[in-house]
């Protein structure tokens, strides 16, 4: 006896405080909605561009050393620039970023040398020498788990009463890991100033978006930890500025965390190691090729007379020209010294160290010698 | 002086820790207003107050992982992990951040962090709740890793750790928590990492030990004196990383035989560390092979089986005397 299925018994909603909400200003255009524009002055517009224009040369350039051998596997940017330079401005100085390893242009903005791009994928730990002013983590490779750390960062700013602000940066594959949702968790349990921000480039590796989540939104992860989730068109610098800006004023006065969903796309590979051409079509790259951050903020700018022709050629040449200097200044660094694998073990070499190290050292030696011969 | 049994002894040294400085963090489950469920923690929420003591929700990995970006930003977290055996959540932030940072960002960046974690059978607890993996925080690189065996040496060895610009792992052995009580100085003391203790000073055999291992081990020594006339030198680990290689090989020069004690399993446990010390450094003192007597290479069991499970007296001295008689 076939049963039908029946009408479900009714029930209330349940109305929940924290909300989701989209944001756009900047169109693919080039067009802003003039209610929204935050109406940044000239030079912090010119900052952006210019640092969004020096994330590219540089991403470009890192490919190109990559294919020539002077440099290893590779982690491009290309097309998110939006999405991670426009929340970082946001910061103060004195606040922290913690990026995961697609936040190049965030670091440039926040004064990283270039040649520490080239350093970490060359395959040096001294990339990772954080300048002293300059409040970020080094690349954090295992997917979203330093979320925890930014988190944590932010802890120890609340509780010694620092009035300062911690931006968190994660993709949309690291919103499947735990550390994403013990991150938020717990930013939310402490009200911790966290600014989680997803640069959701809809792929993670050969993984679409759309199979990383039943969610329909990824900023709406966000109300299930009891906080607000901001969606913004990631390709829009002007939007995801005031996404930050917001969030981060929010975090600053004590209002807690906020997680923004940066909806960009990854024109490139996932690394040079990648060939994205097995599972995803030339028609979807080309569609996201229209929607570049780059081409509407400079068509933005050009419109509003803040550039022309010749400063974009200027900067452009002047871009390059540190670029160029960024690459020999990686290719300065010469011989470094396998010995070193030793010295930041611990604080203090513990004896079985120091005869491992002697051991090493007389093994390098003998291979130099027998080299030499 | 006072006399404590291990529990208080370490809330002795958690206390003047939370005292001396300023930067120090207790954080983990249960940890502020229901003081532990061991009760290490007794009393530090209502003298400290919950910026200083906090309790979190059920997340290790997250205890670990904020406790990263604490020390980032100049603090130095105790973390708590309730029992041993749940400190894999934790583990991935252990070995992917912890023990890295130093050398990852060449000092730039360093952990001061402390992970506290009761470990070991014999309270008769339910599955996970008696483990003993300490080989896998003693293999890790840029950990250091501690079992104290007494009241006093735990105080000692964690106000150590807690002053430490390492982080530590901090194995308390839970089946001593409250054995036995010991004499323990008011004023702070601390024993130095990576220093083992000779026990007892002794010519024919080196027993070598830690955590709440010592005990059955100082009992199987106490009666191969009184009843084989064989006279054992006593060494208690402490610290299994990194090891105290010279007062183990020391000993050995000495005896020429040695038994090692511990509960975790024997392949590659600590004692296959400390067999390999001694092999590298001592062989042509050694009169016989070096025994192990450890927990087996299987699971340890649900408590109707622990009694007859865990190494006792019984198997240190048969392994003595199979020693002595080689």
């Amino acid at each position: 006896m076939a049963t039908e299925r029946q009408a479900p018994v009714p029930r209330k909603p349940v109305t929940i405080a924290p909300k989701v909400e989209y944001l756009s200003v900047l169109d693919e255009h080039g067009q802003a909605d003039q209610t929204l524009d935050p109406q940044l002055d000239d030079d912090s517009l010119l900052r952006l561009y210019r640092t969004m224009l020096l994330t590219r040369r540089v991403d470009e350039r890192a490919i190109n050393l990559q294919r020539q051998g002077r440099m290893g596997t590779y982690g491009p940017t290309r097309g998110q620039e939006a999405a991670h330079i426009g929340p970082a401005f946001a910061l103060e100085r004195d606040d922290w970023c913690v990026q995961s390893f697609r936040e190049t242009g965030a670091c440039l903005l926040r004064g990283w040398p270039i040649q520490n791009v080239f350093l970490f994928w060359g395959g040096y730990e001294e990339a990772n020498v954080v300048p002293q002013g300059i409040n970020d983590t080094p690349i954090a490779v295992p997917v979203a788990t330093q979320l925890l750390h930014a988190a944590g960062v932010a802890w120890a700013m609340k509780l010694k009463k620092h009035p300062k602000v911690v931006l968190g940066f994660v993709g949309d594959g690291g919103t499947s890991e735990g550390d994403f949702h013990e991150a938020l968790n717990f930013a939310a349990v402490f009200d911790l100033p966290v600014v989680f921000v997803i640069q959701n480039n809809q792929w993670a590796i050969s993984h679409p978006r759309r199979k990383q989540t039943r969610s329909e939104t990824l900023a709406q992860k966000a109300l299930a930890y009891g906080f607000d989730g901001v969606q913004v068109d990631g390709n829009d610098i002007l939007a995801t500025y005031v996404a930050g800006r917001e969030a981060v004023d929010k975090a600053r006065s004590g209002g807690g965390p906020t997680l923004i969903e940066a909806v960009t796309y990854r024109l490139g590979v996932h690394t040079t190691a990648d060939d994205p051409t097995k599972y995803r079509s030339a028609e979807e790259v080309d569609r996201w090729v229209k929607r570049d951050p780059l081409t509407r903020f400079t068509k933005y700018l050009t419109d509003k007379g803040v550039l022309n022709d010749q400063t974009i050629a200027e900067i452009d040449a002047d871009v390059l020209e540190e670029v160029k200097r960024g690459v020999e200044a990686y290719e300065s660094i010469g011989q470094v010294d396998p010995l070193d694998v030793f010295a930041f073990t611990y604080a203090e070499m513990p004896p079985e160290l120091v005869s491992q190290r002697d051991e090493f050292a007389a093994a390098l030696e003998r291979e130099r010698r027998s080299a030499g011969q | 002086m006072a006399s404590l049994n291990m529990v208080k002894a370490l809330n002795l040294a958690l206390r003047q820790a939370l005292t001396d400085d300023g930067d120090v963090v207790i954080l983990g489950q249960d940890v502020g207003r229901d003081e532990g469920v061991f009760r290490v923690t007794e009393g530090l929420l209502a003298e400290f107050g919950s910026d200083r003591v906090i309790d979190t929700p059920l997340a290790e990995a997250a205890i670990v992982g904020c406790a990263v970006g604490m020390c980032l930003y100049g603090l130095k977290p105790v973390c708590e992990m309730q029992f041993s055996g749940f400190a894999y959540q934790a583990f991935h932030q252990i070995e992917g951040h912890v023990c890295r940072f130093r050398n990852r960002t060449r000092g730039r960046y360093t952990m001061p962090m402390v992970i506290r974690m009761p470990s070991g059978g014999g309270i008769r607890a339910i599955e996970h709740h008696s483990e003993s993996r300490e080989a896998l925080y003693a293999h890790t690189p840029g950990l250091k890793m501690v079992m104290p065996s007494t009241p006093r040496n735990a105080r000692a060895l964690l106000a150590a750790a807690i002053a430490d610009p390492d982080p530590v792992v901090f194995y308390e052995p839970k089946a001593v928590y409250r054995a036995f009580k010991e004499e323990v100085p008011d004023e702070p003391e601390t024993l130095p990492i990576g220093k083992a203790r000779v026990v007892a000073e002794g010519n024919d055999i080196t027993l070598i030990s830690f955590g709440a291992m010592m005990r059955p081990t100082i009992e199987a020594a106490e009666e191969l004196a009184e009843r084989h006339d064989i006279s054992a030198e006593l060494i208690d680990l402490l610290t299994l990383s990194p090891m105290d290689t010279e007062t183990i090989t020391g000993s050995i020069r000495k005896t020429g035989r040695a038994v090692i004690v511990h509960e975790g399993p024997r392949t590659c446990g600590v004692g296959a560390e400390v067999a390999a010390r001694i092999a590298e450094s001592a062989l042509e003192y050694l009169e016989a092979p070096i025994r192990r007597v450890t927990c087996y290479d299987v699971h340890f069991p649900y408590f109707a089986r622990e009694r007859a499970f865990l190494p006792n007296a019984e198997r240190i001295i048969h392994a003595a005397r199979e020693a002595m008689d080689f």
